[in-house]
């Protein structure tokens, strides 16, 4: 009786241990189905040459679908009010000094419009403002907008890649 | 095998095998509804025929609708709504029954929270009628992608995007539900899917749920009356339907279900045929664009609320961020209906207007969750920010004071009102920067959550007149 019992449990959980395997790997397998396609992930690469800008033109470039604000700063606003660790928000790029940055709001996404006279940008969604070097002053964004991960090759700048002057930008040389 | 005879007549030869008539009794014929309810008893009906307008409607729109985002805003926009015969009308019912629809969601819950229908042994009804809610709004927001116009994109961008906020896998979330760095094809195609197929396939499913739960407890009534109902049907199958508090679903009850309906289904063509345009933003008829934001991005009408409590916070406190705490309300203010049964201290089951402050509770819900909707499509500039942060704060304040209103507790209640006060001064002296990262707002805060977690645990149950 008991051995008829624990045989059965056995079997029970010989099943069981089965089942939840396949589990596991269907569940496993459902994920990657979702996961953004090679194809997707190759195409993450964007580069542009900035040395036909002019200063304080702000210039949208395209990366991985994500708008990419390029501001050429004139040499009188270099960012000076910020305390030193976000100081460094600005990139020399050749002889100029640039602002490199995702142009989306970091509340929920929207494209935040620059506003040359009132030198701010303004996000329409939420109302959250930017100042002029991508630094959130009011409203609801949490953080300064991104800094995408970017490589410089003589006056052009490679978007997707991990250069030596991104580390050091976010602080990971 | 069991035993069969001859039949003779199709309808025996097939109640012989499927048992139609024990089938026909148990579901319709036998089963029994108070009498004493009112219009609002209805709704159910309603949905039910909206859900089903909705389903023939989506066949035939998804028979020319192509789910690719260089193809999907024409195959609306120009082959349904211009080549297809009738592809107008079939948009035109889908778009504005999808609207209407949760316009009855709403009234439906508010009916059940009025007359306390989610509590003593009903809590499964009320549990499986907000899995519904929360089924018919990703329902929604998957539908209202499809056409890819520019409200459709960026409101998928925005929604998608709250799931960054979840601690650690926040990113790699979005890019995961989005099949791309950004909103694009991949996530067109399997939001579709869950549009045409998941999300139905799970509706259909819990309404069965919904329904099966009623039958124990069975249907409240006006008055919270506790009901013998197996005595009430003996009373009414002897002929003593005068004498008897219950009717039964068919084909008496029906009848005055089918004539709410019937009032509800003039509005609805009304509305289909003439005030369409009520469900068709202008902005949607502009082609998604992901390197142009809309001026104003806001959802339709019937999200605005929980929208508005997302964003009603607009001042960092200490380490949280001001986006932070609107995701924190907004998730809490998406899943407290579901805890409506344990909030409530009070076992009594009766109209609110016989359950004292119960009653000025409930339309204090009502009227914060209208002025929520109304400030949600505003634009968050100047004073609207603090209007939004008194209503927002004033929602997750009413079910903090629910325990505290329902076990009749003026102590606990006086404390929920006296720092939800304080909450509004801290407020307007943050929005008018006159007060910095105070201390004093954290800690406000803080007492905040605590009442709201730790009261409906602590308050004890206050039992109702039995």
């Amino acid at each position: 009786m008991s051995m008829a019992q624990s045989r059965r449990d056995f079997l029970g959980m010989v099943f069981g241990g089965f089942a939840a395997a396949g589990g596991l790997a269907a569940l496993y397998a459902m994920k990657r189905t979702w996961d953004p396609l090679p194809s997707v992930m190759a195409a993450g690469f964007t580069t542009v040459d900035l040395s036909p800008m002019k200063e304080g033109e702000l210039r949208t470039v395209t990366w991985r679908g994500k708008p990419i604000f390029i501001l050429k700063k004139p040499p009188e606003e270099n960012c000076n009010h910020l305390p030193d660790e976000t100081k460094k928000r600005l990139v020399k790029i050749g002889d100029s000094e640039y602002l490199v940055m995702i142009g989306l709001c970091t509340h929920l996404g929207c494209i935040p419009t620059w506003e040359p006279e009132k030198k701010i940008f303004h996000c329409a969604c939420h109302g959250g403002e930017y100042d002029a070097c991508g630094v959130n002053t009011f409203g609801p964004p949490p953080r300064p907008m991104d800094i995408p991960p970017f490589k410089i090759e003589g006056t052009k700048l490679v978007l997707g890649e991990e250069g030596p002057e991104y580390k050091k930008l976010v602080g990971k040389a | 095998m069991a035993h069969f005879t001859k039949a003779n007549s199709v309808y025996e030869w097939l109640d012989q095998r499927l048992a139609l008539t024990k089938l026909w009794k148990v579901l319709a014929a036998e089963y029994w509804v108070p009498k004493n309810i009112n219009f609002l008893w209805a709704m159910g009906v309603v949905l039910m025929t909206m859900f089903t307008i909705l389903v023939i409607s989506g066949i035939f729109l998804l028979m020319y609708y192509k789910p690719d985002t260089k193809l999907a805003f024409d195959s609306v926009n120009y082959t349904i709504m211009q080549e297809v015969w009738y592809g107008w009308l079939w948009r035109h019912m889908h778009a504005v029954a999808a609207s209407v629809v949760f316009l009855v969601i709403y009234i439906h819950m508010l009916t059940g929270i009025y007359y306390a229908s989610y509590k003593r042994g009903r809590e499964m009804i009320w549990i499986s009628g907000m899995l519904l809610f929360v089924t018919f709004s990703a329902e929604a927001f998957s539908g209202y992608m499809l056409p890819w116009g520019q409200m459709s994109y960026w409101a998928a961008q925005v929604i998608t995007n709250l799931f960054g906020g979840i601690p650690f896998i926040g990113d790699d979330l979005v890019i995961w539900i989005r099949g791309n760095f950004y909103v694009s094809d991949p996530t067109l195609t399997r939001f579709f899917m869950l549009h045409v197929f998941l999300m139905p396939i799970i509706i259909m499913m819990l309404i069965g749920f919904h329904f099966y739960s009623l039958r124990i407890p069975h249907v409240n009534n006006q008055e919270g009356e506790e009901i013998d109902f197996d005595a009430e049907a003996e009373k009414y199958k002897a002929g003593l339907k005068k004498e008897s508090k219950v009717i039964p679903f068919w084909p008496v009850f029906i009848s005055k279900d089918l004539f709410v309906l019937g009032v509800f289904m003039i509005f609805y063509f009304y509305l289909v045929f003439y005030h369409y345009d009520f469900a068709m933003d202008p902005i949607n008829f502009d082609p998604a664009n992901p390197m142009k934001t809309p001026p104003h991005i806001y959802p339709e009408w019937y999200f605005l609320w929980s929208y508005e409590v997302l964003r009603g916070f607009f001042f960092n406190v200490g380490p949280l961020s001001a986006m932070d705490m609107g995701l924190i309300a907004f998730g809490i203010a998406n899943i407290i209906f579901f805890f409506l049964p344990w909030f409530d201290k009070n076992d009594e089951v009766a109209p609110a207007a016989k359950r004292g402050g119960f009653f000025i509770w409930f339309w204090l819900l009502v009227a914060d969750m209208i002025v929520l909707t109304i400030w949600g499509k505003l634009p968050p500039t100047g004073f609207n920010a603090y209007i939004g942060y008194v209503a927002a704060v004033g929602f997750l304040a009413l079910f903090a004071a629910l325990p505290a209103v329902t076990a009749r507790k003026k102590g606990l209640l006086s404390l929920v009102i006296l720092v939800t006060l304080a909450l509004y001064i801290a407020g307007y002296l943050e929005y008018t920067k006159a007060l910095g990262n105070g201390i004093v707002i954290i800690a406000l805060f803080a007492i905040f959550y605590l009442l709201f977690f730790l009261n409906p645990v602590f308050v004890k149950n206050r039992g109702g007149a039995q």
